[in-house]
């Protein structure tokens, strides 16, 4: 098995807000990530399938394949977008990274054409980063 | 979905690796410069990483506020800016090693509340890096 990993950068706005909670929850709860409008991150997003590589082309997935997927499903999805109200599968969630993280998880697992995806590492800010392994995933 | 959540955090520190079963000149040999006896220092960045479901009215798998308040108490306010060797109790018996040193960050860490503690990851500089995720009856899938 080898793993191959891409990474990509992109901008994007958001916030977290609960409506089920009271505005003072949501302020005690989420601090300045519940500003009304909004606050934004440089993303960078790494993602990594896994496979046999083809004999035929010594590849595992062809990376410019690789890179279409995530330019059309991530790129044009969320790049310079508020993800809370641009991104029809973020609507009703809260947009942290977790749940970024397994959206993305879920937008890229059935386009991956050769391979299997293995993990999606979204980092938020240099300091923090979340790892989606999807339903199945290996400790 | 299995989720995992890396928070990275740094402090610095010297230290000396010494041990006292081995003579002077075997503690030479084995650790060189970090033998010098005055000790050196580092600028440690951790990456502590952990495991749980995401809450679903906060989108969570711990509130990062929590979490930086704990390690903050456990492992940044009692090692930022010490020696280690004469300022940390755990490592007055104990070499401290970067290996060590993690192992002691894993086992103040793993009693957070919010979240199981997966493995905590130490860097000592730059090019070098250490990962520990506790013994095997710690590992639960």
């Amino acid at each position: 098995m080898v793993y191959l990993t891409r990474k990509i950068e992109f901008s994007a706005a958001h916030l977290y807000h609960n409506p089920a909670f009271s505005d003072d929850e949501n302020r005690r709860i989420f601090g300045k990530c519940n500003n009304p409008n909004g606050h934004g991150h440089n993303y960078v997003l790494e993602v990594t399938v896994g496979g046999e590589t083809d004999p035929a082309t010594g590849m595992v997935l062809d990376l410019k394949d690789l890179k279409e997927i995530m330019e059309r499903e991530v790129m044009e999805r969320m790049d310079h977008r508020f993800l809370n109200y641009e991104v029809p599968e973020l609507a009703g969630k809260i947009p942290t990274c977790e749940n970024v993280a397994a959206v993305i998880w879920q937008l890229l697992a059935p386009k991956i054409s050769r391979g299997k995806l293995t993990r999606v590492r979204l980092w938020e800010s240099p300091d923090l980063y979340v790892d989606c392994y999807g339903e199945e995933g290996a400790a | 979905m299995r989720l995992e959540l890396t928070r990275r955090y740094s402090f610095s520190a010297s230290h000396r690796l010494h041990s006292p079963h081995l003579s002077e000149e075997e503690n030479q040999r084995i650790y060189g410069k970090c033998n010098n006896p005055y000790g050196h220092g580092h600028n440690y960045v951790v990456e502590v990483t952990l495991t749980g479901a995401a809450d679903p009215s906060t989108g969570m798998i711990a509130h990062l506020g929590d979490l930086d308040q704990f390690v903050k108490q456990e492992v940044i306010e009692p090692f930022d800016h010490t020696y280690l060797n004469k300022d940390v109790p755990a490592f007055r018996e104990r070499v401290p090693t970067t290996e060590n040193l993690c192992i002691e960050i894993f086992d103040r860490l793993k009693a957070f509340s919010r979240a199981r503690l997966v493995r905590i990851r130490l860097e000592e500089t730059g090019r070098n890096s250490f990962e520990y995720a506790g013994e095997i009856e710690e590992i639960r899938t």
